[in-house]
């Protein structure tokens, strides 16, 4: 009789005559695919993620893990995740879920779009000799300011200015909630956060006490579960953020396992021990923007007005929600795209549901400049941003600060094996299993992503000055210094984007 | 597709002067430092602003428009009587120039707007400013581009001394001029290209390539403005005119706006200051002015010059009894003032600002 006619995705391999037994990837598999056979290690191929977590941590190279060849019949029409997904519903009738980001082959439109650089007719700017600056501030900014001389012949604010959050670099982590990810996982994105001058974001699982002395550096988020909410919850970070949507599952809401809440989960987001943490699809009490208008306020009222995010997943008619959504009252508004991350989503869900973060970005851009209300809220781009470059694009089409949470777990193991939602991560990011959030140090894995955020910056400052320009605010929105290369003109049209050669 | 345009990009000579007792000088002083730096052109284009040159009409506008066909004359003229008094009209002088066989139909209107058409709370000047852009965005081959009362532009497609002669500029007389020799690398060829650029009293001549020009004409259009003319220029006038005259910064502080100090150094002052430069910044980010330039705009009471945050294009000052010099080079000032009391070279993002004495 078959085990599953699904076939397994990736074949685990033993070279056995380079093993010498010593069972460390029985020890690091958290998917149990290794097991002891008495004189050799056995394999349960079925299980295997191709983590490589087994493949690091092998002394002998021993290990491969290859896709395995025996695939479904090639069709240009039933894709292989058409036919697994069937024939894994005939097992179980329920519904796959996934994790990560949409792997589906749609465009992607960062890939399509160049940014310029100067030659002869201006200079570029060489950033190891010359300032360059990436500083960003979120928030509310005025339309204009009152600037006065006082008494001592120096330049003094007549009225006092908005609350911001001062960033260093125009790049900050995704909201990933403790119970998504282990406690060790959001204790490296503090650490990082700390370091770098930038912010972190609690996600809806509340804040753990061990993360109150990074607080200047953290954003803490309300969602639709209000896990964790209490008034010296909102008032333990830099700022407040309300979560209406995530760009991998827009329209519906958040399930955590009761398998992912132990003690201290569950102590964090107030919940009883191993029960599921389910957030609903809406929060209860918005059913329009002028529900929204009034929590946004609560809550400033509730934090001495410390600026209020509005997360938003990227759908057809995002410019008039993000315009809505600055005149309810935010200082923020962070705009989650298509390919944006989930620890766990329907994959139905994630593939077919939102617009890319780059249509969603320029067209919300777009909006608020047309309304003359761009300067009302900062936008966060987010949703898929796998490097510095795609960073600089989104800023360039009108973000403020790009959001990044993928990229800043393959710092610390992750491989995108899209099983976040399982909660056997065996590099101990997305678990709560003790053994394997253990092996996640914070000190060790913060070095890994403060070095990519250094490294990001310094590429920032190289396109900046191939660009030719000394400051980040030059590069934001302006979409003059990027081109598209085989978009078509209403994809141009609406990114605001010439063709390449014009 | 507001964003499908192709921006013009030039390299440029460019001088000026002002007299702090308001003592009037002919143009043809300033055409003489002009026309010294004549690497800095390629006669695709020249201007002169001067202030003080219109004293009998001091009160009225003075509109300089350029028609590309005579017939768009009477559609202009038609809309700003519908809105002004008109107390004069008539072509702008010239003298023929072999270089310059062609050249738009010139005409200057000395106008004031009907009081019944300034409803509200509009003010006079926001009410020029918008037929000025209505005129200049909407009727095709019509451009106003001198706007301001008792001063004027003159600029064309030509080199420095060509573009002195067609217009005559030694037979006006001003208490200031700005100057310009343009090198252009891309020009439609157009009149309109030239610079000075002006709005109202506000006049630019400008060296360099904007490189932020893609956000900062964004951050113009949501605030009204409508660029056409596709150059770096123009987006300085505006911001200037926004920024000092709707927002009602002053000029160091509009200044410090568009070539805005670094945070290093903001983060070195003390608290007050640290705050104001700091909301400064956060305020008009996409108004600041990135990539290699040197510029001077003249208004009616002054003229400053100011470099890029990192004076990437040269700009040097020069005193001699009530006179200050700016241009691009030390020798076009020295070709009319061949001993000056004072020179220098204005530090990067600094601006030299010179007022009137009365």
């Amino acid at each position: 009789m078959f085990r599953s006619l699904a076939p397994p995705e990736y074949l685990a391999t033993i070279d056995r005559v380079k093993c010498i037994r010593c069972k460390r990837c029985i020890q690091n598999c958290g998917w149990g695919v290794y097991s002891w056979g008495g004189d050799k290690i056995l394999i349960d191929t079925f299980k295997c993620v191709k983590c490589l977590r087994c493949y690091h941590y092998c002394p002998e190279e021993a290990i491969e893990i290859k896709d395995n060849p025996t695939r479904f019949k090639q069709n240009a029409y039933w894709g292989y995740h058409n036919i697994r997904n069937i024939k894994r519903q005939a097992e179980t009738g329920g519904i796959p879920l996934t994790g990560m980001g949409s792997d589906l082959p749609y465009t992607i439109l960062f890939d399509n779009l160049l940014i310029d650089a100067c030659q002869v007719t201006n200079p570029s700017i060489d950033p190891l000799r010359e300032p360059m600056e990436l500083r960003t501030y979120l928030g509310k900014k005025p339309s204009s300011v009152k600037i006065e001389k006082g008494k001592d012949g120096k330049l003094k604010l007549a009225e006092p200015a908005p609350p911001q959050i001062k960033l260093e670099v125009p790049i900050i982590f995704s909201p990933m909630s403790y119970g998504s990810i282990s406690l060790n996982a959001q204790k490296v994105l503090a650490t990082a956060a700390k370091e770098c001058g930038i912010v972190m974001n609690t996600g809806e699982g509340g804040l753990h006490e061990d993360l109150i002395p990074y607080r200047k550096n953290i954003i803490v988020q309300v969602a639709s579960g209000r896990f964790g909410v209490n008034p010296e919850y909102l008032n333990a970070g830099v700022a407040v953020e309300i979560k209406i949507g995530q760009g991998a599952k827009p329209g519906i809401g958040g399930h955590l396992p009761g398998e992912k809440i132990p003690l201290e989960v569950a102590k964090t987001r107030m919940i009883p021990v191993g029960t599921d943490a389910l957030s609903p699809a809406p929060q209860h009490d918005i059913y329009s923007i002028e529900d929204l208008r009034q929590l946004i306020y609560a809550i400033k009222e509730a934090t001495d007005y410390k600026p209020v995010s509005v997360k938003i997943a990227a759908v057809h008619n995002v410019a008039a929600i993000a315009s809505g959504i600055v005149r309810a009252g935010a200082d923020i508004v962070y705009l989650d795209g298509f390919r944006g991350g989930t620890g766990a989503a329907p994959s139905i869900i994630r593939d077919h549901l939102g617009i890319p973060i780059e249509h969603a970005l320029a067209a919300v851009d777009d909006r608020l400049r047309q309304e003359g209300i761009r300067n009302e809220a900062s936008i966060i781009a987010a949703g898929g941003i796998r490097s510095s470059a795609d960073a600089a694009k989104a800023i360039a089409l009108g973000a403020d600060a790009v959001a990044i949470g993928t990229a800043a777990l393959i710092t610390m193991g992750c491989t995108t094996c899209g099983k976040c939602y399982t909660g056997n991560c065996s590099w101990g990011i997305t678990t709560q299993r003790p053994e394997l959030t253990a092996r996640l140090d914070p000190e060790v894995y913060a070095e890994r992503l403060i070095n990519l955020i250094h490294a990001w910056t310094h590429e920032l400052k190289e396109i900046l000055g191939a660009l030719g320009i000394n400051s980040i605010e030059s590069l934001r929105g302006n979409r003059e210094r990027l081109r598209g290369v085989g978009l078509d003109s209403f994809t141009l049209d609406i990114l605001g984007v010439k063709p390449a050669g014009r | 597709m507001n964003h499908d345009y192709q921006k013009d990009m030039a390299g440029c000579g460019l001088t000026g002067l002002i007299s702090r007792k308001r003592r009037r000088v002919s143009g043809s002083h300033i055409a003489k430092s002009l026309c010294l730096m004549t690497d800095r052109g390629n006669g695709l284009g020249a201007g002169y602003a001067a202030y003080g040159i219109y004293p009998e009409f001091k009160d009225f506008y003075a509109f300089h428009i350029m028609y590309d066909e005579p017939s768009v004359r009477r559609t202009v003229e038609e809309v700003l009587k519908a809105s002004y008094h008109v107390e004069k009209i008539e072509e702008i002088p010239t003298s023929p120039v072999r270089a310059i066989p062609i050249s738009p139909l010139l005409v200057r209107y000395f106008v004031e707007p009907l009081k019944e058409k300034l409803v509200g709370d509009v003010e006079e000047s926001d009410f020029v400013v918008s037929t000025v852009m209505r005129v200049n965005s909407e009727i095709e081959g019509a451009y106003i581009f001198s706007s301001g009362k008792n001063m004027g532009a003159f600029k064309g497609v030509g080199n420095p001394s060509d573009i002195a002669e067609f217009f005559r500029m030694e037979e006006y007389e001003g208490y200031l001029w700005t100057a310009h020799t343009r090198f252009p690398t891309n020009t439609p060829g157009w009149w309109g290209g030239a610079h000075p650029f002006t709005l109202l009293d506000w006049s630019i001549v400008h060296n360099g390539e904007i490189s932020s020009y893609g956000i900062n004409k964004r951050y113009l259009e949501m605030y009204g403005y409508k660029l056409t003319l596709l150059t770096d220029t123009e987006v300085a006038a505006y911001l200037l005119d926004l920024l000092i005259r709707r927002h009602g910064l002053s000029i160091p502080v509009a200044c410090a706006a568009l070539a805005s100090p670094f945070w290093k150094n903001i983060d070195r002052m003390d608290d007050g200051e640290r705050d104001a430069l700091t909301a400064l910044r956060l305020t008009y980010g996409s108004a600041l002015l990135n990539g290699p330039f040197s510029l001077l705009f003249g208004h009616s009471n002054g003229l400053v010059g100011i470099n890029d945050r990192i004076k990437l294009r040269p700009l040097v000052a020069a005193v001699k009894d009530d006179v200050t010099y700016m241009a691009s080079e030390e020798s076009a000032i020295r070709a009319i003032c061949p001993s000056p009391e004072k020179v220098w070279a204005p530090r990067a993002g600094d601006p030299v600002i010179v007022g009137l004495e009365d």
